[in-house]
Parts: structure tokens; sequence; C-alpha cells
């Protein structure tokens, strides 16, 4: 392989996707990869395409059923019709609807009809040889030496479907990526070798570095093995092509090679990426408890990215407009960032925390003042303007957060983005950040901006953590924690399959005590000062249209209406965020947390829209865990000990307990109208229990929960489920999809995957251009892109700082740079450099190394700022960390929701931590004598 | 014929990530303890490097090791006893605590006492050493992943001769990681060094243990040992070395290395060997022939002759029978697919090494062919990103032959599972182009890529009609050692090999007395200090809870 920079894989992955589309696509046709993709993808659905004024065509919406005249499908008419995108069937070349699309996900009509078994439907990939007309569509590319968008008209072939001219995914695709059939118009590469149209191995060589016969040819040996092996073609990746800001598009780019060619849904095949968002197997148990969906509904969410964002002050910082960030697509002329927030905050798209500029107890109040329902109240203020999100006016005093607690994290060590903003906005401390606010003309119209951003905006931080991290150094108060061994826990995550259990080799020492021990201690002092304090209150909670339920239905043809501007009617649910009531006796809370609740019987269980009834299990957990004897939980299974607690999530997780596997996987057969419970059926009688994890580990049961098969003693592997059971996808087509058709997506030019590389700091915030020298600190010092990869020796922060660990490498914070350019600067390894950008300072010891490619530098993931960090020349303070350099930036399209896979839920969609692109000076430092 | 067994071990360098988890546990296990802080029984080297201690295989700095003489007999390249008894009290041959490196410390509890002040505090290195504040500029595996290569990895002495083969460029780059144990060698320069005898061979299975009752600290087995694998416990005065964790070896457990290694790399196992013919292979005149001499004194297991000569030698039959079922002799001898580090240094190691392929597969990938197609590999293999004769320095004495055979099995392997994963009836060509059955591919399959730990690790437990004369389940006079009341005599590999208990005696007696003593063996008081590992279970470990008036409260680094 040649020379890849940093944040170009899409690019590389564009360019063998050109190769594979072009000879087993275009050229001929593999009856594997046809067989798989008019099944499991949208390769086959159709589009409509909107003539724009020139004459040319834009890509648009999927043509659904409820677009057509029923007399053309049945379907028109059908419940959710706008929710049941359409094919053209190669047999009678007809259009049809296929079941599996998220319309049949709900109603009644669609029961038994959610699969994604064709029946007598061939849908046809491609128009090409039944075509009716061809047309100039318009495609973007990202590629300019400034940045900005330019497109391109290539043409496809169409035909016309009532009263629009549609193609299908597969026609754009092939167009998109530059893909020449014969007798269609438009701008064409003269073959692989031609470098300016995308995405020819040339093109994609003239970006990564890579020789474009070498792209060429891991294309081809990618696609031939995936024919020999049916599908065993794997990308193993790490966080190396994650967290940019286009990451989404660079791991588009990767899924197209993995998807087309029929790699997912395969033991041996598919995408392994093992970066962050890690979730645990019992995830129903988990989910319902952590969050006390035993005693109230919904719980109340939110996505960090977005909360820091705000809350940290980030946002003001954002010198420059949604557009511009945006390559000058148009599509966000005039709006900040923060507006876009705004907008998808109050559409219910994404959560927003503090929510309301009224305390969301007080709204409840107010509304029974008013004699309304606090749905009711609270549209009635919003429309009216007396009430506003917090997200409009975050330095406002009432939307402070006010008290932080940190449990098992190190947020000022390792995660926070844009660190030194936490530590002036966030805490009042002193920070190294230097960046200009924005200027008048660049400043969010929708958002209140005094002049002078809060500082220290939060009064109380507490931490619970079993090691001196750097976030225990800021914290007001520090709980000490018992560690793994030294407390009952349960240890799983979807990566592995099996449940482990941590069981104490010694009590906790000293002050420790384990978590549960410390959250029941605090509950219950907490439960105490309610009575005084609190009471019974009435409390609104605003919750985001979720997936996996109807709510996702609320965008039809993911056209985004705006009740702001008057378009739609303000509808909780609909065009706002849920909007429902919780009681909460404060005073119970000590209660409620050491007993199950009544919901789990009243109500049932319900994940991933699959509900369960654990009537069964709740009898069982009785007996297992005894009965509360008094207060609100009599009656309920016991909660006491993290024991307890273990047990209960084991017996209310399918994955650990076959008998609710079984069952559930029965409730999903009624709407699938498919066989599914013989998956668990070889464990139906299996309950996982806490005493089994501690014997050994426990593999465990497959699971609606979870995609991939495990009967029969298989591996897991995602989607196998989906593949071999024609059970949907959770997406608009019910297939795994190629094209994203929602206004935001379509506007930013990214309904298909496009390379687009890393953000330009120049233009955005003024950074010196990678390779630029200048004098800085008396010093010579070059600009270098900054990379915060992982430590091939620690998990984040943890073990990093263990002496053991730090004898086998440098004994403290350490930065890779090239040789090269560190002879620029006059570096040499070992020496103390000093990084400075507008974002903060690190002073640090240089290892230097011909390993690493010259223009970038690495400070390995969360070195914590504890051991060895110097005060350093430019502040004159203490170092930072590897985050002191980086901060938050929003993508746009992260915070789409409501409109089929494009929802929220916890844990699974949102704004990503995106701080890759970012560049810095280094230099080394003029004094080598540091001091503390 | 004297047929004697050998517990050995083979690590599969294509597995090893460089994680040091080998490292840590080892340490954990065995010298977290006042003065072997600097002391790694098991440490893993980024090569091209300099490892540890620094350039520790310039044997022409240290004299490590045996060179054979013009007369055809080997000697201690260091000098003979004439020689060490000259001059024994001031030994000029060892690395200094730099060439290992100065351990340190931090003073963490400035992190929990520091008043309010103007900036964060942070916690500062000191010497372990002297305990003054330090710069750190070397440690125990400083040019990790090539860290400061155009400094320290330009001067692998491996490199020495193929200067033109090897650019420290960002495009040419590789690595790899070598995980080093002591090699339990079969003609041990360490023992032979040793001018009071404290260095032993077990006969039962060759593990070398040094005595501490008999070390007199003369450190001149630190110079002979020419992979510096003996270290000075400069606490006792005393020489330490890897144990090849012998109490879990009596017992059926692999090493704590092994154990715990993550790639799943290591291999243990036994090899029968005959003991006549140690001298003479040791001895061979052309370093080159170091290899195949070292496995001419290996005994097949299966043939008749050597299993009734082995149970004439008193190995007991399920040792035999462990011997034929050894990865160890499987990969060495009817694979051979292992080598040994250092054979030029003629002290016949019994840690050998399976060669990096990886590199290969990403060469071929580079000249544009199929890199998985048997007849691709084998050409490659002299395109190898990491030149095949740095590995033949390593491992065959710079004879590349014998690593390029290795390398085109490897490669062989991986072409016949492809064609048979994918259904194909590979035939028996490619196995014949490497001078191996298909079912020889298929089982050395089995062996390094499933690796069950069963597979991996086949350690036959000692006897219990031994039990007296091995350490963990002595159950002989303890004062029955070579000099001592007992006078139990030499063994058989000479003078210096073969003594009886005195380890886990000095083991128990030690463990004992530190834990009733009130002071440390370093000095200074106990109060503060927990030791959970030689905590017997019952009571409270001392200094488990602090007393409030301990030093690590006083700010005080130790």
């Amino acid at each position: 392989m040649g020379r890849l920079p940093p944040g170009v894989d899409g690019a590389l992955a564009m360019g063998m996707g050109h190769v594979i589309l072009k000879e087993y696509f275009a050229d001929r046709q593999v009856e594997f990869f046809v067989d798989y993709n008019r099944r499991y993808t949208d390769l086959p659905f159709l589009v409509s395409l909107e003539e724009r004024e020139d004459g040319s065509y834009a890509a648009g919406k999927f043509l659904v059923a409820g677009d057509l005249p029923a007399d053309m499908v049945p379907e028109a008419t059908s419940e959710n019709a706008m929710w049941k995108p359409v094919v053209l069937d190669g047999r009678t070349d007809a259009v049809a609807v296929p079941r599996g699309s998220v319309g049949f996900r709900y109603g009644d009509e669609g029961l038994g009809q959610w699969n994604l078994d064709l029946g007598e439907i061939e849908p046809a990939l491609s128009l090409l040889d039944t075509r009716e007309d061809e047309v100039l569509v318009r495609f973007p590319r990202f590629d300019a030496p400034d940045g900005t968008v330019a497109f391109e008209t290539r043409g496809v072939p169409t035909r016309r479907v009532g009263d629009r001219v549609v193609t299908t995914v597969l026609d754009l695709l092939l167009a998109h990526y530059g893909v020449a059939r014969d007798g269609l118009p438009g701008a064409w590469p003269s073959g692989f070798g031609d470098a300016t149209v995308p995405a020819t191995p040339a093109w994609a060589s003239e970006i990564t570095g890579v020789p474009a016969e070498q792209i060429t040819r891991l294309a081809r040996e990618w696609a031939q093995n995936a024919i020999d092996t049916e599908g065993r073609g794997m990308i193993l990746m790490g966080a190396g092509t994650n967290h940019w800001f286009h990451s989404d598009q660079i791991y588009r780019a990767m899924l197209l090679l993995t998807t087309i060619t029929g790699c997912q849904g395969r033991n041996g095949g598919g995408w392994a990426h093992y970066v962050g968002q890690e979730k645990i197997r019992p995830i129903m148990g988990f989910q319902h408890l952590a969050f006390a969906l035993d005693w109230h509904r919904p719980p109340r969410h939110m996505n960090q990215t977005a909360y820091w964002y705000v809350n940290t002050s980030q946002y003001r910082y954002d010198t420059f407009t949604a557009d511009e960030l945006d390559a000058g697509t148009g599509i966000f002329a005039g709006q900040g960032v923060m507006d876009l927030l705004a907008q998808s905050v109050r559409l219910g798209w994404t959560p927003s925390y503090p929510t309301f500029n009224r305390s969301s107890l007080t709204l409840a109040d107010d509304a029974a003042a008013a004699g309304l329902e606090p749905a009711a109240y609270i549209v009635e203020q919003l429309k009216a303007g007396a009430l506003k999100f917090a997200v409009e006016d975050p330095e406002a005093p009432e939307n402070h957060p006010r008290v932080l607690s940190l449990w098992r994290s190190n947020l000022l060590g390792s995660s926070a983005k844009g660190n030194e903003y936490f530590l002036k906005h966030l805490l009042g401390t002193d920070h190294a950040v230097t960046a200009a606010e924005a200027p008048p003309d660049k400043r969010p119209a929708g958002i209140e901006w005094p002049e002078q951003a809060a500082e220290a905006k939060l009064d109380l931080l507490t931490t619970i953590d079993f090691r001196m991290t750097s976030s225990t150094l800021f914290s007001d108060v520090v709980l000490p924690a018992a560690t793994w061994y030294e407390k009952h826990d349960l240890s799983t995550t979807d990566m592995h399959p099996f449940v482990h259990s941590f069981t104490p080799a010694i009590a906790p020492p000293w002050q420790a005590r384990t978590d549960w021990g410390i959250w029941k201690a605090i509950a219950k002092k907490f439960s105490k000062l309610a009575v005084d304090h609190l009471g019974t209150r009435r409390d609104v909670v605003a919750k985001p249209l979720w997936h996996d339920t109807p709510e996702a239905l609320a965008t039809v043809h993911g056209v985004v209406k705006d009740w702001r501007t008057g378009e739609v009617e303000p509808v909780p649910g609909k065009t706002l965020p849920v909007l429902a009531v919780a009681e909460r006796n404060y005073p119970a809370t000590f209660e409620k947390m050491t007993s199950i609740g009544p919901l789990m019987e009243s109500v049932g269980m319900l994940t991933k829209g699959v509900p369960y009834d654990v009537k069964r299990e709740m009898k069982l957990l009785r007996r297992r865990n005894g009965v509360t004897k008094s207060g609100v939980g009599a009656g309920q299974p016991r909660l006491r000990s993290d024991i307890h607690m273990a047990d209960a999530i084991l017996h209310l997780s399918a994955t650990t307990n076959g008998h609710l596997s079984t069952h559930g996987f029965k409730n999903v057969e009624k709407r699938t109208g498919t066989q599914l419970h013989d998956l668990a059926a070889e464990h139906e009688g299996k309950q996982i229990t806490f005493a089994d994890t501690q014997v050994a580990p426990v593999p465990v049961i497959t699971s609606p929960e979870w995609s991939g098969s495990e009967s029969g003693g298989r591996r897991y592997s995602p989607f196998t489920i989906n593949i071999e059971r024609l059970k949907p996808f959770h997406t608009l087509t019910g297939r795994q999809q190629f094209y994203l058709d929602h206004d935001w997506v379509i506007g930013m030019g990214e309904s298909l995957p496009v390379h687009r590389p890393p953000l330009n700091m120049t233009t955005l915030f003024g950074e010196a251009p990678v390779g630029q020298q200048a004098q800085q600190g008396g010093q010579r010092a070059v600009s270098v892109r900054y990379l915060t990869p992982h430590n091939k020796w620690s998990i984040h922060s943890e073990y990093q700082d263990n002496l053991f660990m730090l004898s086998l490498s440098r004994g403290g914070q350490t930065v890779w740079m090239s040789d090269i350019d560190a002879d620029k600067v006059g570096i040499k390894d070992n020496d103390w450099i000093e990084m400075v950008n507008r974002n903060g300072v690190v002073a640090a010891r240089a290892i230097v190394s011909h390993r690493m490619p010259e223009g970038t530098v690495y400070m390995h993931h969360a070195q914590d700022r504890l051991v060895d960090v110097p005060l350093t020349e430019t502040t004159k303070r203490r170092g930072g960390i590897h985050n002191s350099l980086t901060r938050i930036m929003i993508k746009p399209t992260h915070i789409i929701g409501g409109y089929a896979q494009l929802a929220y839920f916890f844990n699974y969609i949102g704004p990503t931590g995106n701080n890759r692109d970012e560049v810095t000076m280094i230099r080394r430092r003029a004094n080598q004598d540091v001091s503390y | 014929m004297k047929v004697m067994a050998q517990m050995a071990m083979v690590m599969n360098l294509d597995k090893c990530i460089g994680c040091h988890t080998c490292s840590v546990t080892c340490k954990q296990a065995w010298t977290n303890r006042s003065g072997m802080e600097y002391v790694w029984f098991n440490n893993v080297e980024t090569r091209p490097g300099l490892g540890y201690p620094r350039s520790y295989e310039n044997q022409d700095e240290w004299k490590g090791g045996w060179i054979r003489k013009a007369d055809g007999r080997i000697t201690l390249r260091a000098g003979g006893r004439f020689r060490k008894l000259a001059t024994i009290f001031s030994n000029p041959k060892m690395p200094s605590l730099q060439d290992y490196y100065e351990p340190w410390t931090y003073d963490y509890d400035v992190l929990l006492r520091a008043p309010a002040q103007k900036d964060f505090p942070v916690a500062r290195p000191y010497s372990i050493i002297s305990g003054k504040p330090m710069n750190v500029s070397w440690s125990a595996n400083w040019d990790d992943d090539l860290g400061g290569s155009k400094e320290h990895a330009v001067k692998d002495e491996m490199l020495k001769g193929i200067e033109d083969k090897v650019r420290f460029e960002f495009e040419q780059t590789f690595m790899f990681y070598l995980p080093r144990i002591c090699e339990h060698c079969l003609n041990p320069s360490c023992a032979a060094s040793c001018p009071s005898g404290a260095i032993y061979k077990r006969s039962e299975d060759g593990i070398v243990l040094v005595d501490q009752e008999r070390c007199r600290g003369w450190r001149m087995c630190i110079s002979g040992c020419p992979y510096k694998k003996v270290y000075f416990n400069h606490k006792t005065g005393k020489a330490e070395k890897c144990t090849f964790c012998y109490p879990r070896i009596e017992v059926g457990l692999p090493t704590v290395c092994s154990e715990t290694c993550v790639g799943r790399l290591r291999y243990i196992g036994l090899v029968l060997y005959d003991a006549d013919q140690v001298l003479e292979a040791a001895s061979v005149e052309n370093d080159k022939d170091l290899y195949a001499a070292q496995r001419a004194c290996f005994l097949d297991p299966a043939d008749p002759a050597v299993r009734k000569a082995a149970r004439e030698a008193g190995i007991p039959q399920d040792w035999i029978r462990a011997a034929q079922r050894s990865p160890v002799w499987k990969l060495i001898n009817t694979y051979q697919v292992a080598l040994p580090l250092h054979p030029e240094y003629r002290t016949l190691p019994m840690v050998w090494y399976i060669p990096p392929l990886s590199p290969v597969v990403d060469v071929i990938r580079d000249t544009g062919h199929d890199a998985e197609d048997a007849g691709n590999l084998f050409a490659a293999i002299e395109a190898l990103r990491i030149p095949v004769e740095y590995l033949a320095n390593l491992f065959t004495a710079g004879e590349v032959a014998p690593v390029e055979a290795v390398l085109r099995k490897l490669a062989a392997m991986r072409s016949y599972m492809r064609e048979r994963t994918l259904g194909r009836e590979p035939g028996p060509a490619i196995a014949e182009a490497v001078g191996m059955t298909e079912e020889d591919l298929y089982e050395m399959f089995r062996l390094l890529a499933i690796a069950k730990y069963a597979d991996r690790y086949v350690i036959p437990p000692a006897h219990a009609e031994q039990a007296h004369a091995l350490e963990e389940i002595a159950t002989d006079c303890a004062l029955d050692y070579s000099g001592g009341p007992g006078m139990g005599g030499s063994g058989p590999v000479g003078e210096g090999s073969g003594a009886l208990t005195p380890v886990a005696v000095e083991n128990f007696r030690m463990l004992t007395q530190r834990q009733t003593a009130e002071s440390l063996v370093s000095g200074g008081s106990k109060k503060g200090r927990v030791n959970l590992l030689n905590w017997d279970g019952t009571g409270m470990p001392d200094g488990l809870f602090p007393d409030g008036t301990s030093a690590a409260r006083d700010g005080k680094a130790e």
C-alpha cells in the first residue's frame, strides 16, 4: 500500500467502488451480487428526479406507494402508504411495492407483512435496458483545492411513473461513481486512468497517494473473494477512519464495498469497527433498570456531543456559518450550526437538556395554574413565544447546567473534546483558550447572543472513580469507588459473546465503596432531604421522536417543515418533541431504587420495537431476590444489593433468558409473518443467573435484541438474522440503504457516499496550513495535522499512567512526530515540545520516529495530566491533555431526526465526537529545563 | 546416549502485538520488589531496536556466551575460570544501570495533598535510586514502536552488514516485536561463569536457576549471559533470573508470561535431547552450523530406541508421552518452523522463535498479485519488507536459507488453507513445494492458528516420587544441597547444575521472614506497605490499612 494521508480513506474506498461497480455491475452481472442486492439493499428502489431550471435533474426522494395513483399500485391507499418505497418489477415491468419497508412495520395492515420475502416480485436493479429516456443528473464533488462544492452532470436511464421521472438507486450510484455505460450522456471518465472524474482509481490515487493499479487490484480481489466465499470479506478497523467531521461519508464509502458484494450478515464477513458506542448484550434489562423505566417512562436521555457543544459555549467559537462549514452547498445559507441544532431540538429530532428556559417542574405547576394539561400549555406558550428552548439562549443563568456527577467517566482527562472550553465555561478555572468568538455577521440569528459568554456555569462537580484522574483533580467531591476485584458486577459488551461477572477478591479498601453502595447512600440521603425540599412533583419530559417507534414516521419524504415559520402546526410527537409528564415522588427515590417498579408488569418491556410480557420473570425475581416489605415498592422484587440488580438484568434480558427470547421472537413473528423463535428454542429453558456467571463466563442466547444468530454455538455476526431469516433492517426501505433522501442530506450533497476531505482549519479558523512554518515563543514552529489515536496499551486513560506501563514507555505525556518535521524545527527525540493552537496548549515530550509520516503528529488519546506535565512556556500554566487542542464540531446531518432510521435513540444516533480535522503548531521549547 | 528432558518454549512472532502483558504479569509475579525495580525477567523489544538492556547483543562490548578456540574447544568469551578469579572484584563487563534504565516513581501524594495553589498539582518523576527528581531519558522499552529510531534503531547490532538493505524512511518502515525470557540453555554460559557454582540446571526439566544461598554476588553470570537475562538484585546483592515459573510448571501450568499472553503466541513443551552431544554441538566450527547442530542433539521421542533409553534414564512414561505430544518438538523438528535466538552464542538456547511472515504478504500485495497464491508468496519472500538477512542475523547466525525455508512453509500453509477453506482441492503440490505433506500442513495450521490451550501447553506435572528433588513440593531435607550439610553432590550437567532444593527453601524462608519482619529487606519500616503477593490469605496482611503516619503520607517518594 502506498501513502494514505489522514482523512481520505473514503476516496480510496470510492476508487475501489468504481472498479467493482464497473466490472461486476455494469460490464457484467454476478448472480450472487444481483441476488443479494435485490433482496437486501435499496439498489433497486426507485428515486424521483426533480427537474432543475437549467434542464438537468437532481436526485430527489424515494418514490413511495402514496405518491402513486391507486390504479397503479393498490397499496397507494394503504396504511402508511407514504412510507412504502417502490421498485420496478422486472418480471411484469410494472411498479411494485415490496414488503418490509417501514410502512409495514407499524399499523394493523402491516401485521405479518414486515419481511424481506419478495414473493413474486423481481426488482430491477437498473432501468438501462428498459429505459424510456435518459436525463442528466447533477452530482456534487468536494475535491476542489479550496474544498468547495462543485457539480457535474452525468446521465441516468429513466422511466416515467405517473407524473414523475424516476430511476433506480443503482443507476444513480453508477453515475455518481463515474461508471460509464453505453448511450448515457454526461461527463464520464475515459477509463480507470482518468483522474479528472470521480471515482476512478486514478482519481482516488491523486487524493490518497495509493497507486491506481493497487486500488484496481485490491478492488478486484475484494470482489472475487466475495464471490469465492459467498460474502466472507471483512473490513476491520480501529478509530483511524472515525472521529473525522465527515467520518460518516468515509464509513458509507467503505460500507458500500462490503454491502454490494454481499458481505454483510455473513459470519466472516462485514464490518468490524472497534470504536466506541459499545453496548451491553443484556441490553433490555440494563436499559429498563438503568433508566428506571420500571418506575417512570419515558426516560430523559441526552446526546453528549450537543450537550457539551452548547453548555461549554463552544458554539460561540464557530467563526463561520453552517454553509461555509458545508462547503457552500447553499442548503444552510444564512444559518449557524446553532440555528440548526435549535431547529432539530424544537422539531423533536434530537434531545436537549436543560430543555426549556423554565424548570420542568415549574412548567407542570404553571400548566396546572393555567388549567391546562402540560402538553397543551407548553404548545401554547411556545407558540406565543413565552416559553423558549434553553438551547436558544444557553448563556442565560437559568439555562446553565448546575450539578454534574461523573461516574466511570474521565471527562476532563479523556473524552471532553474542547477540554479548555470545559475549563473556561463550565468550570470557570484557568484555561488556554485563545480562539476568537464569532464576529457579528457569523452569529446564529436565532440564538440569544449576550456580549459576554458565561463562565463557571457549574456549581458542583462530583466524581466517582477508583483512580486519580484529571477529572478528580477538578472535582469538588471525589467518592472513592471499589475496583473490579472489590465488588459484584456484570461485564459484557455487544462485541463479546459472553457475560462475565466481577466477584470481590477483597473488600473495598479504605473509604472506597461499591458503585451500588455509593448510589444507594446518595439516594437514601437525597430521599430524606427531599421530604423538606421537593416532595412529590409533576415533571415535564420532552422526549425526542424515537427510532423503532411510530414516532419515526413524523417527516414524510424527509421534507423539513418548521412550526416556528408557520409551515406546520406544533404537534407534540410529530413536529415537536413528545411532551410527557411524570410524577416524581422524590422522598421515595431510595425505595424506588431498591425495588423493581410496577410498570414491568402493568406495561411490560419494549426494546427495539419488540414488546415483552415479563410477568413470569417478575414472579421469578420475587422468589430469587425476595420481596420489599413496605413503602412504595411493597410487594415488588427487591433490588437491595448489586447481586439483586445483576440478577434482575439477567432475568429481564432476552440474551440471558431463553424463555424471554423465545417470547420476544414470537412477538416479532406477528409482525414479520416469518418463523424466528426457533433461533432461541434450544435455550428456551435456560436462565443465566449471576451465580452462573461467577462459575464461568456464560455464552449468551440469540435474541431479538440483536441482529446476529448464535444458535447452535455459531459465533455472533451482525445481521445474520436479517439475511438468513428475511427480517427487515430498521430502515425506511427495510433494506441496507445507500441512498438517503432527507432534505438536509440531499442539500449537503450526501445522498450517496461522497469523498469529503478533512475540514479546512485555515479557512474556518485561520490556523496555519499544514507545513507552514513560523516563529513562536522564539522558536521555529511548524503546522501539522494533529491526531489523537488510541494508545496500544491503554483503555482511554485507564492503565496509561500505571508505573509499570510508564516504565515500559517514556514516563509521561508524549507526542509522536516524523523525523522530517522534527528536523525542520530542530526537535530531537525526547525534547520537551509545546503545541499551540487556538483551542489550547500542550507541553509534552517528543518521540521522533521515521514511522510517522511527514505533516502529522500523534498525541495518543487520554494521557492524563497527572504525571510529569510541566508549566507551559506559552501560558505559564499547567500543560493540557490531548483534547486541549481539539473542540466539538457538529455536523448538521447528525442531528436529523423523526425520519425512519434517521431517528434518535440513546446511544444509537447523534452528532459524532469528531476531533481529527484539527491542526496545531509544534515547536521545541526554548528552555528544556522545565518547571512544575 | 544420555537422554534428558528439557522444558522449552517457542514463540510465534507473527502473533505478537507488543502489548507487554507478559512483561507486566511477570514483573507483578516475580520482580515487583525492592532491589529489582529495573528488572524485567520478561521483556518485549521492538526490532529493529536496541533491546533491554541497551545493545545487549553487542558481544564485542559485553563478552557474553562462548567462543570456539582454535583447538576446537569452546570457552567463555569473557575468559576462563582463572581470568574470572583474577578479576573477581572488578567485573568490568557488566551493563550499567543506565544501560538498563534508572527506575523511577512519582510523588503521587502531591496529587492528593497539594494545598490550594495557582496551578493544578502534578506528580513529578523521582529516581528510585537517588530519591531525587529526574528527567526520564531511558526506560525498559524506550524505543518501543521505533520511537527515536534515527538515534536508536539505527544502532541495532543486527543491522551490521546489511545496512544497504534497511532504510529508515516512512515508506520502508518495518518492525516487529521480540519477547524475551531466559533461554534456559543446554550449555548455559551463566552457570559456567559462576565462581560459586550457584547457578544450576535442573536435571528433571532443564530449568536454569540461581541458588540464592550460594550466590555471592560476583555477577560473573551477568557478564556470561549473552542474552543479559541474569540480573543483580541491588538490595540483596545476589543474582536473580527467570525461573520458567517452575512452581507452576511443576504442577502442569504454563509460565505466567504464557498464561497471560493475549496473542496466544507461546508454546511450552518438552524436548528430549542427548546430553552427550551437547558439548560437541556447541563446538561445531562454523557459527552457521549451530542451528543444525543443536537440532541434532534433540531426540525423536517416537523412536523406540530413544524411548527405551529415556525410560532407562529414569524419565517417567508420561513425560515421554508428553514429549511426543510436545508442540515445541513439533515446531522445532516435525515442521521445522521454529529457530533459536542467536545460536552463535553457542549456549544452545531453548526458547525458540517462529519468524514473522506477515510483512511478506504486504510486500506481495504491493507487487500487484494475489497475496494468498503460493507461487507469488514464494517468489516474494526475497522481497520481504523485513529483510530475511535481518531475521537470519537473529535466528541463524546470518544463514539465510533456513529462515527462507521457514517463511516458505508459513506461506504455503496460508495458500493451502485458503484453498481448503474455499472448498477447492488444493492437491499435494503446495505441500511438496516446501517438503511437507498435506497432513503436516493441516496439522501445523491447527497448531499455529487454532492454537488451543491444551495444544499450546503440554506440560506433564512433576512426579510425586521425584517430589523430594523438586523445589515447590520439596519433601527432602532442605539442607541436602551441594555444599550444604546434607551434601547432595553435583548434578548431571557439571558442578553448577542439578542442586536440589535451595530456591524453594530460600523463597519460603524469605517470604516467611519478610512477612514476619518489622523491617524491609531494603531497609526502612514496613508500615504503609502492602504485599498481597506474599500474603498467605490468613489474617490481615501488614500494612493493608495505613495508620496515618506512614511515609506515603509524608509526600515522600519511595
